[in-house]
């Protein structure tokens, strides 16, 4: 069974929500979009307080290179253009809708009819992915269309599909694969046009043995697409992880995938590119598992972008009596919600509610030297030995052991026994070496 | 509505504690104290007892009345240096020097540097050493008691001593392999029977709590090494299988050169410092002019750790 090489560990699983098929959720009664929902420069608005708009219209637009495109997954009116709390806790501006019936925008195809036939050629599926807003599912929200503007002297050997889905809890790509397994292979197949690929290799974990007979079978159907289960064990799905668990390709350090050949998107986004380029619709709704162990009635739900996350918790039963935590995302990498009126965004693929119990530290010691984190650490740092030098503040010397290039993944901080702080450290440490480093290039 | 915690992730976390592993070690050292009172009586259980107990006390009265911090006694680290201090004595010492002993210890060894975590020195090894280098007559280098089974029928008041493993095979006497196996044989208190320690071993690999790489590479060189000087010269010297029984090799391969605390963090360091325990303890055994060496091999790696740390640091991914 493939997987990386280095570090890793396997938290509980808790997929509970693995068998509920997607249900739509109905549309609130207002809704909170923001102008910036992806990595980069906010887009720029083009509407007004007061206009009345229809789903798809363009509400922001994209005027700088790495930006998006959003809009409107409503039909109303404008009631206001305001800051607005999002779920990270920071306000941005944001545009509210007073939703009035659900009129679509002419020229999107709404029908569940699949589309085979991919007329647009390469140059043209990248035009459209930048006009319809996509950006990336699997959590970064990076702007779609950027990956597929190939930097000079650089070639594509391989378009990797991460549908390994391998956070805890999650279980929206195992439901995409289940229910519309047709419009992902469809999407893929337009990326690798776009990108001028052969091959397309789609990693699974494990875990979802259904997910992977369905898409085997259908894969069969196209050229060139590879369905690879891959061995239970977080952080499968990381990007650099991932692309090493289906190539043996190391990215360098600092580096993007292009330096080793390989486009990474998530199964998500290459149903969101079908949609875009086949249906002619904007990325404007994604599922949602809304999970937890207390929650009364666990749901996938496509959910419209812009619906406040206390309605979906209200129409799955309201907050459990021991809701210490709401997690937008998994347990491992998710961020803990302030304010539950913040809407959902492009990329809310989970909302996990949580006791106190479950989700606080444990009481922390002195560090045991155990070396734990060391082993668990996929990048191959020492957390341990950053973690010390970012105590005594010596940011230049956490820089000299890779700080940088932490991905989060959460693996040292989740395992070290003493419940020490490891990844608070290491965040502190790149924090202050991102402060330095700007430091030196205005000097 | 109650207020919603907010805090980094990951908001999960593995169920493994610094106060679980320690208790998990307690517990693995259990059946190597059952076959120390069964071979060694009434003075095994009040030697091991009062070890505990003078640990545990030096340790809360340093960190109440100097260092001024919540004491952590509780962590069970302390209750661990107590019971491998006590296995490394034979069950005849004088309790006052066991006292000294464990103030050495804990307060020199552990408390002086900071405490748990902190100390570069296996606290029970540096008690256990300093004692024989300070009261070698009262701590008989030569003579140990004899094991005298609990249900044998002999008396439990008189003690009878004779010469350890060790000694007696580099005098040239034939021992029973089996019975050091399962531990009638003379010896420190904890250090006698193989099958307990390694059944210990076994227990602790099972709970994660060591790897296998500092037992397997320590005994292993161990095993090499003395097989090569015994087929050199078969009459001085003695021959792997009895190397690896005798004396306080299991205990320290196992239970002493994994302390986590003092041992290297990568697998490969680990490697290292076991190769390194294993070939010191023959050549101390071999050539040195006591008949031991186990403890002196371990210290001398523990204080190589910092070393073997900075040489074998893992490769990072993308470099």
């Amino acid at each position: 069974m493939k997987t990386f090489h280095r570090g890793g560990t396997h938290p509980e699983e808790n997929k509970l929500t693995n068998d509920c098929s997607i249900e739509v959720f109905p549309l609130p009664k207002q809704a909170v979009v923001f102008v910036s929902q992806h990595l980069g420069a906010p887009a720029t608005l083009v509407v007004e307080k007061g206009e009345k708009v229809k789903v798809g219209q363009l509400l922001a637009k994209a005027e700088q290179f790495i930006c998006a495109n959003n809009h409107s997954p409503y039909s109303g009116t404008i009631s206001k253009i305001d800051l607005a709390i999002d779920f990270t806790g920071y306000k941005k501006t944001a545009i509210y809708i007073d939703v009035e019936n659900d009129e679509w925008l002419e020229g999107i195809d709404t029908s569940n009819e699949i589309v085979r036939d991919i007329k647009l050629d390469s140059k043209q599926i990248v035009e459209k992915i930048k006009e319809m807003g996509i950006v990336g599912l699997g959590g970064a929200a990076f702007p779609t269309h950027i990956k597929y503007m190939l930097p000079e002297g650089k070639k594509a050997d391989y378009l990797i599909i991460n549908a390994v889905e391998c956070e805890p809890y999650l279980t929206s790509d195992n439901r995409l694969m289940l229910e519309s397994a047709e419009e992902a292979l469809i999407g893929i197949e337009i990326l690798k046009k776009a990108l001028g690929v052969e091959k397309a290799l789609v990693g699974i974990e494990k875990n979802k043995p259904k997910a992977i007979e369905q898409m085997t079978n259908l894969a069969t159907k196209y050229k060139g697409i590879e369905i690879v289960p891959l061995k239970t064990k977080y952080p499968q799905g990381a990007e650099k992880q991932l692309i090493y668990a289906l190539t043996k390709r190391e990215v360098p350090s600092g580096k993007l995938p292009i330096e080793v050949g390989c486009v990474v998107n998530n199964i998500g986004t290459a149903q969101a590119v079908y949609y875009a380029v086949q249906k002619n619709r904007p990325l404007i709704q994604n599922i949602l598992t809304l999970t937890g162990k207390s929650v009364k009635q666990r749901k996938n739900l496509l959910v419209r972008v812009g619906t406040p996350i206390q309605s979906v918790i209200d129409y799955c039963g309201g907050l459990p009596e021991d809701t210490g935590k709401v997690i937008s995302g998994g347990p491992m990498m998710g961020k803990a919600i302030s304010d539950l009126s913040a809407p959902t965004v492009k990329t809310t693929s989970a909302i996990l509610i949580m006791s106190n119990k479950e989700s606080s530290r444990k009481e922390e010691t002195n560090c045991l030297r155990c070396g734990k984190c060391v082993t668990v650490c996929p990048m191959g740092l020492q957390p341990i030995h950053i973690a010390q030098l970012a105590e005594n503040r010596l940011w230049e010397e956490t820089e000299k052991s890779s700080a940088m290039d932490c991905i989060e993944c959460g693996c040292c901080l989740y395992t070290c026994p003493a419940g020490r702080p490891l990844l608070d450290l290491l965040r502190l440490s790149k924090n202050n070496i991102s402060e330095i480093r700007r430091q030196r290039a205005k000097r | 509505m109650a207020l919603l915690t907010v805090s980094g992730s990951p908001h999960i976390q593995s169920k493994q504690t610094t106060n679980k592993i320690m208790w998990t070690v307690v517990i693995a050292l259990l059946p190597a104290f059952l076959v120390g009172i069964y071979y060694f009586g009434l003075d095994a259980l009040i030697v091991t007892i009062s070890s505990v107990a003078f640990c545990v006390l030096f340790e809360w009265l340093i960190q109440k009345y100097i260092l001024k911090v919540i004491p952590t006694i509780k962590d069970g680290s302390a209750v661990i240096t107590g019971i491998l201090l006590a296995f490394n004595l034979p069950s005849s010492v004088p309790i006052w020097i066991l006292a000294i002993g464990a103030l050495v210890a804990i307060g020199v060894a552990k408390m002086s540097y900071g405490g748990l975590g902190k100390n570069p020195f296996n606290p029970a090894l540096v008690g256990r050493v300093f004692l024989f280098i300070s009261f070698p007559t009262k701590i008989a280098m030569s003579e140990w008691p004899l094991p005298k089974p609990l249900f044998g029928g002999a008396s439990l008041t008189d003690t009878v001593t004779g010469p350890t493993p060790l000694l007696a095979l580099k005098n040239g006497q034939e021992l029973d392999l089996w019975n050091m196996f399962i531990g009638h044989t003379g010896g420190s208190l904890g250090e006698i029977s193989a099958i307990a320690l390694i059944i210990g071993g076994l227990f602790l690999l099972f709970r994660k709590v060591i790897t296998w790489h500092i037992p397997i590479s320590f005994l292993s060189s161990a095993a090499i090494f003395a097989l090569i000087l015994w087929l050199i010269d078969p009459q001085q010297y003695i021959s792997p299988a009895y190397q690896l029984l005798a004396g306080g090799m299991m205990l320290g391969a196992i239970f002493m050169a994994t302390d986590m605390v003092t041992s290297p963090i990568t697998y490969k360091g680990q490697l290292i410092f076991g190769f390194g325990c294993g070939v010191l303890t023959i050549i101390f055994r071999s050539f040195g002019p006591m008949p031991e060496g186990v403890s002196f091999a371990i210290l001398i790696m523990n204080a190589v750790t910092p070393l073997i740390d900075k040489a074998f640091k893992p490769k990072r991914f993308g470099y």
